[in-house]
């Protein structure tokens, strides 16, 4: 078995129209921006894919990026916690001209929802939004006197995530805060696919630091030296 | 109108109350700046939602690196004992009761302890981040904020008019004037500043602010006067 690809065209090849699509990252740290990109230039050269569902926790910064597939008009609808950032033009302009869906989920309903949908769990009861405008049309239940809401799985047909180093087999470790939810998309996706700032054979991660065993992941893609979102923003940076 | 707290005053006057060896989280913006007023001999250990706990301060300029930031995706730094986690990890820290505190701000508190601190309303994008997770989490939610909106409307009400953040969940809040802690659905005045009269004070507040045995004097360090 070896999951390596040889490029970010392949790695992004079988995204079709429609999809849903779980994005690795919270703001800059851990956005697969290689990936994404590969995925903008595959739409910018065939028109597809479009009409994508995302799933991050932002909703884009800047132009490049989850920005720039917005930008370009290959979104539908954003599953986010916080479509704001330094620079959310992009995303403002298009939701405020009902141009492109919201639907607004509390952080930590979002992480456990993705985590459910990775475990096979269809349905959570949490106290977080009880009372409030987010906690709209959904059941509510009591439990020893207190009232939860119950919140559905989150499941996607792809996630496009960014890890530090992978083998063959798949298996991951991250790099300091860019883990955030990567490790729980990469369960809860049919289709997981890693861009690794170092692919390596198996056996040169020892087996206590793997964070995401290779059973989440179907394809892993080199790219050595990523782009840092963040350091693209602070250089006006913009894709294409 | 009395001179008011700087904000500087009203997160050293909140870093007062946080235990040694207590586990903290600040909400984006205002209250990160509780976290530069530590007691002396006192440690608090502080929780970021994207994944780090015990962090340190924010590097130089230049020093920065994106893959280590905070909730408010500013740069922060390691420091002996700093841990990373997946975000559901870190949601089990919060929703699981393990946090001590959490610091927030707030648009307005009611007497309740409703918090409404995410949506001004239907105008623009709304965004809430992990401010629902972290108000039914924490054992104790406090607030800190400016007594009353840039307007002058009082943000201490008796019903939140904006969008709740949560139900009853709030327990104290430091304002720019005094700390009030919600008990049984009533305003409890603790502290006031010494300058400010009962009726002055009550006249920028939209609910009843009662008074049970002692009301301390608020004395902030004056050198964050201007912080």
């Amino acid at each position: 078995m070896d999951k390596r690809l040889s490029s970010l065209t392949e790695a992004v090849a079988d995204i079709q129209d429609g999809a849903t699509v779980m994005i690795g990252g919270f703001g800059g740290s851990g956005a697969p921006i290689e990936l994404i990109h590969a995925l903008i230039d595959r739409f910018l050269e065939t028109g597809s894919p479009k009409g994508l569902t995302v799933i991050n926790n932002n909703a884009g910064n800047g132009h490049v990026g989850i920005a720039a597939m917005i930008e370009q008009g290959m979104v539908k609808k954003m599953i986010c916690s916080f479509p704001r950032s330094a620079d959310p033009t992009v995303f403002t302009e298009r939701y405020l001209a009902g141009e492109i869906e919201l639907e607004l989920v509390p952080q930590g309903t979002l992480a456990e929802r993705i985590r459910a949908g990775g475990a096979g769990i269809p349905g959570f009861f949490t106290p977080t939004s009880v009372g409030t405008d987010l906690a709209e049309g959904k059941p509510v239940q009591k439990f020893d006197g207190r009232d939860y809401v119950m919140e559905r799985w989150l499941k996607a047909d792809h996630a496009l995530i960014k890890a530090e180093q992978g083998d063959a087999l798949g298996n991951l470790t991250y790099r300091m805060a860019a883990r955030n939810f990567s490790p729980l998309m990469a369960t809860a996706a049919e289709k997981v696919v890693v861009q690794v700032t170092k692919a390596v054979e198996p056996g040169e991660i020892d087996p206590e630091v793997i964070v995401t065993p290779g059973i989440f992941v179907d394809a892993i893609v080199e790219v050595a030296n990523p782009a840092q979102e963040e350091e693209l923003n602070r250089a006006g940076a913009h894709h294409p | 109108m009395t001179q008011k707290l700087s904000n500087a005053q009203i997160a050293w006057r909140a870093a007062q109350d946080i235990e040694d060896g207590a586990y903290v989280n600040l909400g984006i913006g205002f209250p990160e700046m509780v976290a530069r007023f530590q007691p002396e001999g006192r440690e608090a250990i502080f929780h970021t939602e994207n994944g780090v706990l015990g962090f340190g301060r924010a590097p130089e300029p230049g020093q920065e690196d994106w893959d280590l930031i905070n909730a408010g995706k500013k740069a922060i730094t390691l420091k002996p004992g700093t841990a990373f986690f997946h975000h559901a990890d870190s949601f089990a820290m919060v929703r699981g009761g393990h946090l001590d505190v959490a610091i927030l701000g707030a648009y307005q508190v009611a007497e309740s302890g409703d918090l409404a601190n995410w949506s001004t309303g239907p105008k623009g994008v709304p965004a809430v981040g992990g401010a629902m997770d972290l108000v039914h989490g924490a054992k104790r939610v406090a607030v800190i904020t400016d007594h009353v909106t840039k307007k002058g409307q009082p943000k201490l009400v008796e019903a939140c008019t904006f969008p709740l953040t949560g139900v009853g969940c709030v327990t104290r809040v430091y304002t720019s004037l005094a700390v009030v802690d919600v008990v049984d659905g009533r305003f409890v005045l603790r502290e006031k500043l010494p300058a400010i009269s009962m009726e002055e004070l009550q006249s920028v507040t939209g609910a009843t602010l009662h008074v049970e045995g002692e009301v301390g004097d608020l004395i902030c360090p004056e050198e964050l006067a201007d912080a």
